[in-house]
């Protein structure tokens, strides 16, 4: 009985441990594409985080989120001291968009209460693909 | 005028966290030419400030998970560190071609996706 007992806790102890180094994996995984992504590319993260959360570590889509831009703007930090310290910068041209895409996301926002993204969504799909061939050719 | 638009656009757009930087630096490329790096470096720029002010909010709303964020940020610095590295060290004209080859994954990934039609969730602008 008593030996049954160990047995069973040295079995429940190995698949902790299996169930922790499986989760790092994922951590580690997860960490390195999305920073790979948001260095190389500049963006991106959000769009890998986001469902590599939902989908490998069954986390709910609105923690999801907000985990993600947690993850990001670290990241996003370190990445864009490396692009300005190699002055691939332009202050100005900074300055305009994001003082439109300040009025544009609290647009946006207002505009989710009306109407659903799912349809945009497929819509801006085409979008990219026909702005990702504009950029390779 | 055509900055602001841009800016404008891509934040109506990522406001509805449809998208982010996949609109706004496909829509500079395209419409200003400006090099690969610095459309990129307006996207992260641009993400910071908002990305503060968003991360308060869900901070507040007990919406961020630290036990996962911390480990796979910490991981997530050293990607950041060589993709930025790497980003730096090619041509502007590649790094373009890249970026549009990463674009067109993303876009038939949005295609196939299902979606959760769950719209009485706020989704939050990310990058």
């Amino acid at each position: 009985m008593v030996m049954n007992n160990y047995r069973f806790q040295l079995g429940l102890k190995k698949v902790k441990s299996k169930g922790l180094l499986a989760k790092y994996t994922k951590y580690i995984i997860i960490g390195i594409v999305t920073g790979m992504a948001n260095g190389l590319f500049g963006s991106g993260g959000g769009t890998i985080a986001v469902p590599a959360m939902v989908l490998l570590l069954d986390e709910e889509e609105h923690i999801a989120h907000a985990t993600a831009i947690s993850i990001i703007l670290p990241l996003t930090v370190v990445s864009a001291y490396f692009y300005i310290s190699n002055s691939y910068v332009d202050w100005s041209l900074t300055l305009k968009v994001i003082l439109g895409g300040l009025l544009g996301g609290y647009l946006g926002a207002k505009l989710l209460n009306i109407c659903p993204s799912h349809i945009l969504r497929k819509i801006f799909a085409v979008f990219m693909i026909a702005a990702a061939v504009r950029m390779i050719f | 005028m055509l900055l602001f638009l841009i800016g404008l656009i891509s934040g109506i757009i990522s406001g509805m966290g449809i998208g982010g930087g996949t609109v706004l630096i496909p829509a500079l490329v395209i419409f200003v030419h400006p090099d690969q790096h610095i459309a990129q470096s307006v996207n992260l720029l641009f993400f910071i400030p908002t990305a503060i002010i968003a991360l308060i909010v869900h901070i507040k709303n007990k919406r961020v998970n630290f036990k996962i964020s911390i480990p796979v940020a910490v991981f997530g610095l050293v990607g950041a560190y060589f993709g930025s590295k790497i980003a730096i060290s090619l041509p502007g004209n590649s790094l373009r071609k890249y970026f549009g080859v990463f674009l067109l994954v993303l876009g038939f990934y949005e295609m196939i996706r299902k979606d959760k039609r769950n719209p009485q969730k706020k989704r939050v602008s990310s990058n």
